[in-house]
């Protein structure tokens, strides 16, 4: 739209498709309820609020849209998830813990258009029938946490929540709930305990969704800020017209964060499958710095498997021949990308050039795995201190070559023996870094290491052990 | 025939409430929402886990218990499933394990304990856990019941990978007046926080800490002082609790368990009696979901040391004159005096006190010595306290319920008998197994006013004291017997240890001084030579014992009649399932 | 036999930190219990246990950080024991058991931060501040400069990945930062004090 003036240095690109972050970084739009209204908003709801909630469901059903947070779930299929029957309240949390390293697109959501999130997040409480819903914000949002509660007062001077939402008889109350700076509590029944005030370890599966038992033991849809947004988008543009935009299998528009060594970080939201991860690095975001070539690309936040931009992928031509591409071939839409071995996860691009060490990025991301692990269960409990002990080793050039296997190995181990997928979240990155990279690890070590004591410990016991007085 | 033929297994066990589960390539039969776990160990196939315990909810966060598991392939739409010869589906297996704790069994799943994924992920999770563990068994008192020490030897791996600095935590810290805590061998299992929390209803025990550091904690002020707390010293499956009363005292492979039931109040809590050379080093429970379910309170496992006390009289003791003191004696002279003695009492003026902690069959042998000689005044010592709503009842005789069916006795006419002694109408008295100047409230100085008191114990009290003979019993850990308790179910005690010195059990003195006072040996048939065939003579006798025999009774008991009276740590855990 | 410090008494225990004059010392008043009250209400009945984190907030943004006798005072308000509230203290890493200094950096130093130079910039700071750097580890991390003026933490991932390094310096995000960058923002709020 022509009269959508945006800040300088935040204008979209011309392939960008801006309609979740439509008003993120617009030059005179606030977070207020005006700007909001101003702009279209609440009149979906007006428009959905007449109708069946049952009729919503299908409509988000017909829709295709999938859940934004990483895993990817039909949102509609999640909703249906609710027991027929059910007698008990139904609650609905708004999962607003975004912390997977390199997804920051929910943030601009709260910070500067929080009204869009209500108005997505009324509509599925009504679709649901849940009449006290949780916005489950991170800590690390503070400003946020104002805006929203701001957000919440004028959404209720206004009709929009509270009692008899806008004459309908539907009620609704959401409460903000901030969580405390951990990683875990983004797994949605981590969430949920955390909600509880207990310890925040995820719950055993099955139930594998909550939607059966959940807070409180209730019946509890967790939905992502984004895909709260989208569901306004469906129900503004009508299910089957979501359905044709962008990707079949995952339609709608998609919030790219990129971040790492490209010439314009930031973020793009594009129609899913619209572009691919080339298109993205060199186009969107202007390639790769000066004197640079790209060496690495985590294509969806930290816990996906790192590709390598010169490994060769096979792909498929449209009459069904096997062609030959690189990882920049690859179309950004949920899917594409799972089919070479990685995944799309929640939409963040850590880019990594060829001043980077990879051995280092492990590292990295060992010793971030290592901090959010909640050690309920073994695997992962003891599993990710070993992994950055033996990172920090190969790091530090006092590792034997077989440490490198010893890595990948434990990784095998924690990997799907955990409670929750962080077990995987944490084991993928090690067992892609250390196949992919893998000369690049060997050649930090020195097969004399094998024979050194590793800790303190061992180093005075083996006094006693040597023949040298 | 025919039509059982037909009929695919997956309906017949359907029609029974029951669902087909092949477990390493045997089919079996379970009741619907048996967990995968439950069902393997119940057909002897052992599933290894340290956090699932079966009386607390399911943490599922050892990852110890994963098994393969399969289910039949997801059908097309429309399509109708196909069956082998046998009745059954083809099993498609899963790639992952899943735990087999929080899992419940389906019809036609397949489980593998003995394939590849099972063994690796057990091999894992063991390295996983010992990469922490101090590896301290050498001075460990869990060493020869740890379950992390035998899962290793069963499915570990001989060397280990893990070479880094271990994360440190603390050890030996005293959480409570009987228990302490090592955080390094600690797995992390939280079956003693969930005890507290869901047993005892106390949130004590908590975890702190995160991920690598998490640590089982007590907050500082606050104690483990519950009564059950050494509870999780026996459920915790690897060293970290620990018992102060039984630390560095013996390696428990050098202990021999009896099983037997504890006699410290009503409820006859089912335990394991641990002993080597005659000597007493713990008491731990014994799973009996009709009694105790799987706990005990710390006072009564802690009660034996009276045991092995200096108190112990281990040989009979005769007082020669008025006002000499006791001197040892040999049994049978002994013996032979007393049965002459009592065969000269009046019977009129004599009592019997019995203690309700004898077994069915001393209390029925005391009855008969009474009857023979002609004596009606005979009483328990009734014994009561607070119970407090879990396992200890306000009965704190452990055969009351015996002595109502075998003496029809409840300590009602005790008063008369302290009456009798106190105005001198009772010359001649009778303690068995009782200290009536505690218990019974009949003070030393009339006790001294009697014309003989014949006293059977084993530990020296003030009764003993003012006897003019005292033939040394034993106690409850030295003999065989049944008691019945307050739900009236008739439970074993079983010998652990010989009686002490030349101490000897309770019911073969009182057969001793049957046969020794002549008289009509009708009464104690010649068979009569051990409890089990006392008890067989009073279930020909006593209505209520109809038909027990010795091994009918088991270790588990059997009830016998009603009272009633309920325990409310069972009735507890029966609402909740 | 000596019986050592467990897992909890460092949690427990008042840490000496210079941060402690710009706070107050935590007192259990009136007005704090019908603040905590109002958070209780906020969820359903019987719920108690669910505002332990939000009071939790309210206690750390008042007194600065949770010493031991809010602890027991927090667990009076949710009606649930002192242990379960510092198994939650302690699980959280946005909530500390020691004073922070006036104004607390929290600096990222993930995976995208660190490609724009996030784990450079906390050396940096420490050096700027006089802090020891190797205050920074361990269970919580934090290093006080001893004028009681700043404390610094590395953390996870502030939500901001494409602008980064990132930090904040108590509620205030800074993004894209750099030396020049820090040296400036330093002097800002050192003219504050």
């Amino acid at each position: 739209m022509s009269d959508i003036i945006y800040k300088p240095g935040h204008e979209p690109h011309p392939r960008e498709t801006r309609r979740i972050f439509r008003n993120i970084d617009r030059v005179g739009y606030t977070p207020s309820i005006d700007s909001f209204i101003k702009d279209g908003g609440y009149e979906t709801l007006k428009k959905v609020i007449k109708t069946e909630p049952a009729s919503i469901i299908d409509e988000v059903k017909k829709s295709g849209l999938r859940g934004r947070g990483g895993a990817g779930f039909p949102t509609g299929v999640k909703w249906t998830f609710i027991p027929k029957g059910n007698t008990k309240p139904v609650y609905l949390i708004c999962n607003c813990d975004e912390s997977e390293p390199g997804t920051f697109k929910d943030r601009f959501i709260v910070h500067q258009d929080p009204h869009q999130l209500l108005e997505g997040m009324i509509i599925a409480c009504y679709a649901v029938q849940a009449h006290y819903a949780i916005i489950y914000m991170r800590e690390e949002f503070p400003e946020a946490a104002k805006i929203m509660r701001t957000a919440l007062k004028e959404a209720e001077q206004h009709h929009f929540l509270g009692k008899n939402i806008l004459g309908s008889g539907y009620d609704l109350r959401i409460i903000l709930h901030r969580g405390a700076g951990a990683y875990i509590c983004g797994e949605e029944t981590g969430l949920i305990n955390s909600i509880e005030g207990v310890r925040p370890y995820p719950r055993i599966k099955p139930p594998f969704f909550p939607a059966a038992i959940g807070l409180y033991g209730c019946p509890t849809i967790v939905n992502n800020v984004e895909s709260l947004c989208q569901v306004r988008q469906v129900l503004m543009r009508g299910g089957e017209a979501y359905a044709t935009d962008g990707a079949q299998r995952s339609p709608g528009t998609r919030i790219i964060g990129v971040s790492g060594d490209v010439k314009r970080p930031g973020y793009y939201e594009i129609i899913s499958g619209s572009i691919t991860y080339g298109e993205l690095l060199y186009d969107l975001c202007g390639g790769p710095r000066e004197g640079r070539t790209f060496k690495a690309i985590i294509p969806g936040g930290a816990s996906a498997k790192v590709m390598s931009c010169t490994e060769v992928l096979k792909g498929r031509n449209p009459d069904g021949s096997v062609r030959k591409m690189s990882i920049f071939d690859v179309p950004m839409d949920l899917d594409s990308i799972a089919q070479h071995g990685s995944m799309s996860g929640s939409g963040g691009v850590i880019v990594m050039d060829d001043s980077r060490s990879m051995p280092e990025m492990l590292r990295n991301l060992n010793r971030f795995f290592a901090w959010e692990s909640c050690g309920q269960c073994t695997p992962c409990r003891e599993g990710n201190p070993w992994m950055l002990k033996l990172s920090e080793r190969i790091c530090a050039g006092k590792a034997a070559p077989e440490d490198v296997d010893l890595l990948k190995s434990v990784a095998d181990n924690i990997c799907g023996r955990t409670v929750c997928a962080f077990g995987e979240a944490c084991s993928w990155p090690v067992q892609a870094f250390t196949t992919k990279f893998r000369e690049e690890f060997l050649a930090r070590t020195q097969p004399i290491n094998a024979l050194k004591p590793h800790n303190p410990e061992t180093a005075e016991a083996r006094k006693f052990l040597s023949r040298e007085d | 025939m025919s039509s059982q033929q037909e009929q695919l297994p997956k309906d017949a066990a359907a029609a029974e409430g029951k669902v087909n589960v092949q477990i390493n390539g045997k089919w079996y039969r379970f009741p619907k929402g048996t967990r995968i776990a439950d069902a393997c160990n119940s057909v002897g196939i052992h599933v290894p886990c340290f956090c699932y315990h079966p009386k607390l909810s399911v943490a599922g966060s050892c990852r110890m218990c994963l098994v393969e598991q399969g289910m039949p392939p997801r059908l097309a739409p429309g399509a109708t499933p196909t069956y082998n010869d046998d009745g059954y589906q083809t099993i498609q297996w899963m790639p992952r394990a899943v735990v087999a704790c929080a899992n419940t069994v389906a019809e036609n799943m397949g489980i593998r304990t003995d394939g590849t994924v099972c063994r690796e992920a057990r091999r894992a999770v063991l390295e996983f856990l010992l990469t922490n563990h101090p590896l301290d068994c050498p001075i460990c008192d869990q060493a020869g019941e740890c379950k992390l020490q035998e899962y290793t030897a069963d499915y570990g791996q001989p060397s280990h990978r893990f070479t880094e600095a271990k994360i440190k935590k603390g050890k030996n810290i005293s959480i409570g007046p009987r228990v302490n805590l090592d955080q390094e061998r600690c797995v992390l299992c939280r079956r003693c926080v969930r005890f507290m929390k869901e047993i005892v209803g106390e949130e004590i025990l908590g975890v702190v800490g995160r991920g690598g550091h998490n640590a089982i904690a007590c907050f500082p002020g606050k104690t483990l002082d519950s009564n059950y707390s050494m509870n999780v010293v026996d459920i915790c499956p690897v060293g970290a609790m620990t018992s102060k009363d039984f630390r560095f005292k013996m390696r428990v492979w050098f202990l021999k368990s009896t099983p037997t039931i504890d006699t410290n109040c009503g409820t006859g809590t089912n335990i394991f009696i641990w002993s080597r050379e005659q000597q007493i080093y713990r008491i731990t429970p014994r799973q009996n979901d009709a009694v105790n379910s799987c706990w005990m309170p710390d006072n009564h496992r802690l009660n034996y040391k009276y045991i092995n006390s200096e108190k112990r009289i281990l040989t009979p003791l005769v007082k020669t004159d008025v006002g000499a003191p006791q001197r040892p004696g040999a049994w049978e002279p002994t013996l032979r005096a007393v049965s002459e003695q009592l065969r000269r009492c009046n019977p009129k003026q004599t009592a019997i006190i019995v203690s309700a902690r004898l077994t069915n069959e001393e209390l029925y042998l005391a009855g008969n010595l009474a009857q023979l000689l002609g004596i009606s005044q005979l009483d328990i010592v009734p014994r009561s306290g607070e119970p407090d709503g879990m396992l200890i009842c306000a009965d704190r005789n452990p055969n009351t319920t015996g002595a109502k069916l075998i003496l029809d006795k409840d300590g009602r006419t005790l008063d008369d008998i302290r009456l009798g002694i106190k105005n001198g109408k009772i010359r001649h008295l009778i303690v068995i197994g009782e200290d009536v100047t505690a218990e019974a409230a009949i003070p030393e100085s009339h006790l001294s006013k009697l014309d003989y008191l014949l006293v059977i114990d084993h530990s020296e009290t003030a009764t003993t004291r003012a006897a003019d003979v005292v033939l040394p019993g034993v106690t409850f850990a030295e003999k065989y017997g049944t008691m019945v308790n307050i739900t009236g179910r008739l439970q074993r005690l079983n010998k652990a240890i010989e009686p002490l010195g030349a101490s000897r059990a309770d019911w073969d003195i009182l057969r001793s001084l049957l046969q020794g006072s002549g008289g009509d040996m009708s009464l104690l048939t010649a068979r009569a030579q051990s409890p089990m065939e006392i008890l067989d003579e009073i279930a020909a006798q006593f209505p209520a014992f109809k038909g027990v025999s010795w091994a009918a009774v088991g270790n588990s008991g059997i009830p016998i009649t009603e009272t009633g009276e309920t325990i409310p740590l069972i009735e507890r855990e029966q609402t909740k399932q | 036999m000596t019986e050592s410090t467990d897992a909890i008494s460092a949690l427990t225990v008042e840490h000496p930190s210079p941060g402690k004059k710009y706070y107050p010392p935590f007192q259990p008043t009136a007005d704090l219990e019908k603040e905590a009250k109002e958070y209780v209400s906020m969820y359903p009945e019987g719920k108690e246990l669910s505002a332990v984190l939000p009071i939790i907030h309210m206690i750390q943004g008042k007194f600065g950080y949770i010493c031991p006798e809010s602890m027991s005072w927090i667990a009076q308000q949710c009606k649930c024991t002192e242990i379960h509230v510092a198994g939650i203290v302690s699980f959280y890493p946005g909530i500390r058991t020691r004073c922070p200094g006036k104004w607390h950096i929290r600096v990222c130093h993930t995976i995208a931060c660190a490609l724009s130079g996030g784990e450079e910039l906390i050396g940096y700071i420490c050096e700027k501040l006089g802090i020891d750097p190797k205050e920074l580890s361990g269970d919580e991390p934090m290093g006080i400069s001893p004028d009681g003026l700043w404390s610094i933490e590395p953390v996870e991932c502030l939500a901001n990945c494409g602008f980064g390094p990132n930090l904040m310096v108590n509620d205030t995000l800074y993004s894209q930062m750099d030396k020049e960058k820090v040296d400036k923002l330093l002097a800002e709020y050192a003219e504050k004090a």
